[in-house]
């Protein structure tokens, strides 16, 4: 796969379909493509971050530490873009990511990540959204949640 | 042993204005400057009496012919006088000379001072201030804004003193000759001083307004441009074009108005120049010819007259130059006098004895939140290990920075045992307080330099007449580092180190690095072949080994050419691959035309994605392809890639060959090209004159390469590009040949010396984190603050750094701020503190109840 391609694969990801394209090039270039073999984790939950993944192919599982033991929260495939809280947010790792199949993923390191959002107002506003977006989904569970306990109680 | 001047001048403001600096810091040297400017004065006024002399000798009149007794004649006299004027004009020069040269180092010596003063006075800054200017304002100032300041002080005293000197000899001789016309001169003087300025002025002020109406056309025409919709859809563009005709009107007007009193004042200062000489003409001419004046002294007349044109112009520009100058130095120390700035005495020197601190800490009344005026009263024991807990607004952070003595207490009092902080010289605290904040900062210098800062001899400073440095400083004093010699001091690091978890990142470092001599080499190899067998087992590829039959996608273009590295570090290997021999062979084998075409894709892909990054951006140097400034060169290269110039093949050629196929991947070098550049490779090894070849150690299978860092050696080959968590796995192979080659001590040498980079942005944040802490530890400090220094570790790693650091600080005081409650379960006493105020402090055991504060505090942080 090529810069041209990566970048054609950027378009196809909401999040980088508005910006221009010589930026999804950029943020292409500045990124390192990376393959995971399945079982191997992305990053482990706990660790500081030190970078985001965009995939680009296969499926990966969310995993995260609970009293009972790890427990898969989600499945992602191609097209998402991961492990952004940890870069923006100086956090650890809020979950583990696990490759479930081979995975191409574009691997874009906190310092690159951040000089991009600096510079590139757009992206960071899409950042933005995403964000926002991620946050109104918790907010949306924890709501489901607190009502089931509600009804259960 | 320092003199009262030095204290005084060191603990004192910087003077308010330039003339006071200029005479507080050179006075005896102004005045020796003005002796010889006074000096050179009679000999300027006797060259100009010397041409009337000369003159007369011409016309016959009042000829001596005897000179000392002695027969001359008349020609033997102008000779003689000749001769004089020669000497006189000899003289006036090497005044000139002298009195330059002085000025110069006086201006020199001064600036040399000024940024001296100015760096003090930075250092100087209470921490509040420092964070409310930027550096990038104060740099240019101590840089380049008071570079003009140097040259102004030379002549701040000598050039009223030399051109108004030489502006009243001349003035005095011509009132000697002829009373009438050097008052006539003299009029016109006050004129030029006062009117013309007054003009210029004007004209000034005129240009500003022309500035201010580009600036609004230019927006206008923005606007258009934004609002081109609007005029299209109501048929807006006549009324579009009429406002800007308007405004272009508005322009002109402006422009010529500026012409015209430019012109004006150029006219009206022409004319008062020729003014004297008309009169002289008129009126000397009329005393001439009644015998009233001599011809030889209207000619001396109009010589003088001549001169005082060229000194007013100097006055006037020296004017204009002062203001500048005292604008400008009052500009800039303004910026150097912030309030609080911390007393210089007490900073800068060091006591030869430091007093251990026992005791304990106490606050009485110091207030923790700029909020509240309230102050808190507290006791922190010595001998014992405090956590600080508390949310954002809490105070936590300032009741660090006044334990680190960063901040000084706005009220009350802070004792540290027993004496008042404040009063205490900054040598002692520093020396027996270790302070680490949330993102610590280190210096370009290598890894060792960073860690043993804090226990190097500082060099002495110097600060009378020239501020410098007086050699025997940068020994280490191994007693602060309590250990008896070089040996114990490597120990000493190497447990500190192992304390905040820098092991790996030091093996990592001395991978990095390279081998400080050879005779550890062998090990290397030993190590290279059983490493090569474990990377075999590896399940995908980690790493590309060098192989001198196969192209290498993770080497550039040019390290695939020519195989190896260059010795010296200072030509990279592109700049060996440019060679005209190297060129040559490439040529023959057909290379060069795929390498033309490789760079000016790179160049065309690099000019697309990097065009309007903000100056100085990080992914130029990141991507190591083309710097910023050679941007256009490039974009111009492209646009006239039909028909290129000579050199620019050979720019393309470097752009190609600096081209990592694996790592860019720009998908550029295919396999066919591949087998080729393979093939160049091995007529370049065969071919290569011996000046080249001496120059690049060659990757050779059985030989250390000393071009390269250890692990490249050790790999004999790079790791992959995109081989997922390559480090880790990498890790864990090359522990086990380093540990089964004994190469920990040679790692641990190349890893001190390694360079942190500017800032330490060669190391990642948690480095340098880790360092700063070691940092402190190594000096062995009485108390250690560390204020949410432990922030950026996770949870488990800062749970882990906290209990070795306990240990190594039993019995002395360790007070750490936390951001999270739970590692404080581990201290023996906790702090608790909300909006500036105690909520809870006591022992550890005390609090360990359900409805403490810091249960509760716990509780909260649960998952």
């Amino acid at each position: 796969m090529s810069l041209e391609e990566e970048a054609e694969l950027l378009r196809r990801i909401p999040l980088f379909a508005e910006l221009e394209p010589a930026k999804r090039k950029l943020l292409a270039f500045a990124s390192e493509r990376v393959t995971f073999a399945p079982g191997q984790f992305l990053f482990h939950q706990g660790e500081m971050g030190d970078a985001a993944y965009i995939l680009a192919e296969g499926e990966v599982a969310i995993i995260v530490k609970t009293p009972a033991g790890p427990r898969q929260v989600a499945r992602l495939s191609g097209h998402q873009v991961v492990g952004e809280v940890a870069v923006l947010g100086d956090v650890p790792r809020t979950a583990s990511v696990r490759a479930e199949t081979p995975v191409v993923a574009l691997r874009i390191s906190k310092e690159a990540f951040l000089d991009l959002l600096r510079d590139i107002p757009t992206m960071a506003m899409c950042m933005m959204r995403v964000v926002a977006q991620r946050l109104e989904n918790t907010t949306a569970q924890l709501r489901r949640a607190l009502a089931e306990r509600g009804d259960a109680a | 042993m320092r003199s009262p001047r030095q204290a005084d001048a060191a603990g004192s403001a910087l003077p308010t204005s330039i003339y006071g600096f200029i005479l507080r810091w050179s006075w005896r040297r102004q005045l020796a400057l003005l002796a010889l400017t006074a000096l050179s004065l009679p000999v300027y006024y006797a060259s100009l009496q010397l041409p009337k002399l000369i003159v007369n000798t011409l016309s016959g009149r009042d000829t001596p012919t005897s000179l000392f007794g002695r027969e001359v004649g008349q020609q033997g006299y102008l000779l003689v006088l000749c001769g004089v004027f020669l000497a006189l004009v000899l003289l006036n020069a090497g005044f000139g000379y002298a009195i330059n040269l002085m000025k110069g180092r006086l201006g020199e010596r001064l600036l040399r001072r000024l940024r001296f003063e100015l760096f003090q006075h930075l250092l100087r800054f209470p921490l509040p201030a420092l964070k409310r200017v930027s550096a990038g304002e104060l740099i240019p100032m101590v840089t380049s804004e008071v570079e003009p300041l140097g040259g102004f002080v030379g002549d701040a005293l000598a050039l009223p003193a030399q051109q108004g000197g030489t502006l009243l000899t001349a003035l005095l001789f011509l009132m000697v000759q002829a009373p009438v016309l050097g008052l006539a001169a003299a009029v016109v003087l006050p004129v030029q001083a006062v009117v013309i300025p007054r003009l210029q002025r004007r004209v000034n002020r005129l240009g500003k307004e022309r500035v201010r109406a580009i600036r609004a056309l230019g927006d206008r025409i923005g606007e258009t441009v934004a609002a081109i919709t609007e005029i299209h859809a109501d048929n807006g563009a006549r009324r579009h074009m009429a406002e800007f005709a308007e405004r272009l009107g508005g322009l002109y007007e402006i422009r010529f108005e500026i012409y015209r009193r430019k012109f004006f004042v150029k006219f009206l200062n022409n004319f008062l120049n020729q003014l004297p000489p008309l009169f002289f003409f008129s009126a000397g001419g009329y005393l001439v010819l009644n015998g009233a004046l001599s011809f030889a002294s209207l000619v001396a007349v109009l010589a003088a007259y001549k001169d005082l044109a060229a000194p007013w112009k100097s006055l006037l520009d020296f004017y204009q130059a002062m203001e500048d100058s005292r604008i400008k130095y009052e500009q800039v120390i303004e910026q150097f006098q912030p309030t609080g700035l911390i007393d210089a005495e007490k900073l800068l020197t060091a006591p030869a004895v430091m007093p251990r601190l026992a005791g304990s800490v106490e606050f009485c009344g110091v207030p923790l939140d700029e909020a509240g005026p309230h102050g808190v009263d507290l006791v922190l024991p010595l001998d014992r290990h405090t956590a600080i807990l508390g949310d954002a607004g809490s105070g936590k952070i300032e009741l660090g920075l006044l334990l680190g003595r960063l901040a000084e207490p706005r009220a009350g009092r802070l004792l540290i045992a027993g004496a008042d902080l404040a009063s205490l010289p900054y040598g002692a605290t520093g020396r027996r307080i270790g302070y680490v904040g949330a993102a610590a900062a280190l210096f370009a210098g290598s890894l060792g330099d960073n860690l043993l800062a804090e226990i190097r001899r500082v060099p002495v400073v110097r600060d009378d007449e020239d501020p410098g440095i007086d050699a025997g400083g940068g020994t280490i004093d191994y007693d602060a580092a309590g250990v008896r010699h070089a040996d114990g001091l490597r120990e000493r690091l190497r447990q500190v180190l192992a304390m905040v978890e820098f092991d790996a990142d030091l093996q990592q470092l001395g991978l990095l690095g390279r081998l400080e001599s050879m005779a550890e080499a062998w090990r290397v190899l030993a190590a290279r072949e059983k490493l090569g067998e474990l990377l075999e087992t590896e399940p995908s590829p980690l790493v590309e080994r060098f192989d001198p039959e196969r192209f290498n996608a993770n080497l550039s273009v040019a390290e695939n050419l020519l195989f190896g590295a260059p010795h010296d570090g200072a030509a990279p290997v592109e700049a060996l691959a440019a060679a005209p021999s190297v060129r040559r062979v490439l040529e023959r084998l057909g290379l060069v035309p795929d390498l033309v075409r490789i760079g000016r894709s790179i160049a065309a892909t690099m000019v697309e994605i990097l065009d309007d990054l903000s100056p100085g951006h990080p992914f130029f140097e990141r991507f190591g392809l083309l710097a910023q400034d050679e941007l256009p060169d490039w974009r111009r290269r492209l646009a006239r890639a039909g028909r290129a110039a000579a050199g620019d093949r050979h720019a393309w050629l470097g752009l190609a060959f600096k081209l990592v196929e694996a790592r860019h991947r720009l998908d550029l070098v295919d396999a066919p090209l591949r087998r080729r550049i393979v093939a160049a490779r091995q007529a370049l090894r065969r071919e290569l004159p011996g000046n080249l070849r001496s120059r690049i150690d060659f990757f050779e299978p059985a030989r250390y390469c000393a071009a390269l860092p250890i692990l490249d050696n050790l790999l004999f080959g790079r790791i992959a590009h995109g081989a997922a968590d390559a480090w880790r796995r990498l890790d864990a192979a090359v522990a086990r040949v380093v540990d089964s080659g004994a190469l920990g001590p040679v790692l641990f040498e190349a890893a001190l010396k390694s360079p942190v980079g500017s800032a330490g942005a060669l190391l990642t944040p948690l480095q340098r984190q880790k360092v700063a802490i070691a940092r402190a530890v190594l000096k062995r400090p009485d108390l250690l603050v560390l204020n949410l220094a432990t922030q950026i570790f996770d949870p488990a790693a800062q749970t882990r750094i906290l209990a070795s650091l306990r240990a190594e600080f039993a019995g002395r005081a360790l007070i750490a701020v936390l951001p999270r409650a739970e590692p404080a379960a581990e201290f023996d006493r906790v702090l608790t503190l909300a909006r500036g105020r105690v909520v809870e402090h006591g022992d550890l055991a005390a609090l360990d109840r359900p409805d403490s504060a810091f249960t509760m505090l716990r509780q909260a942080e649960a998952p």
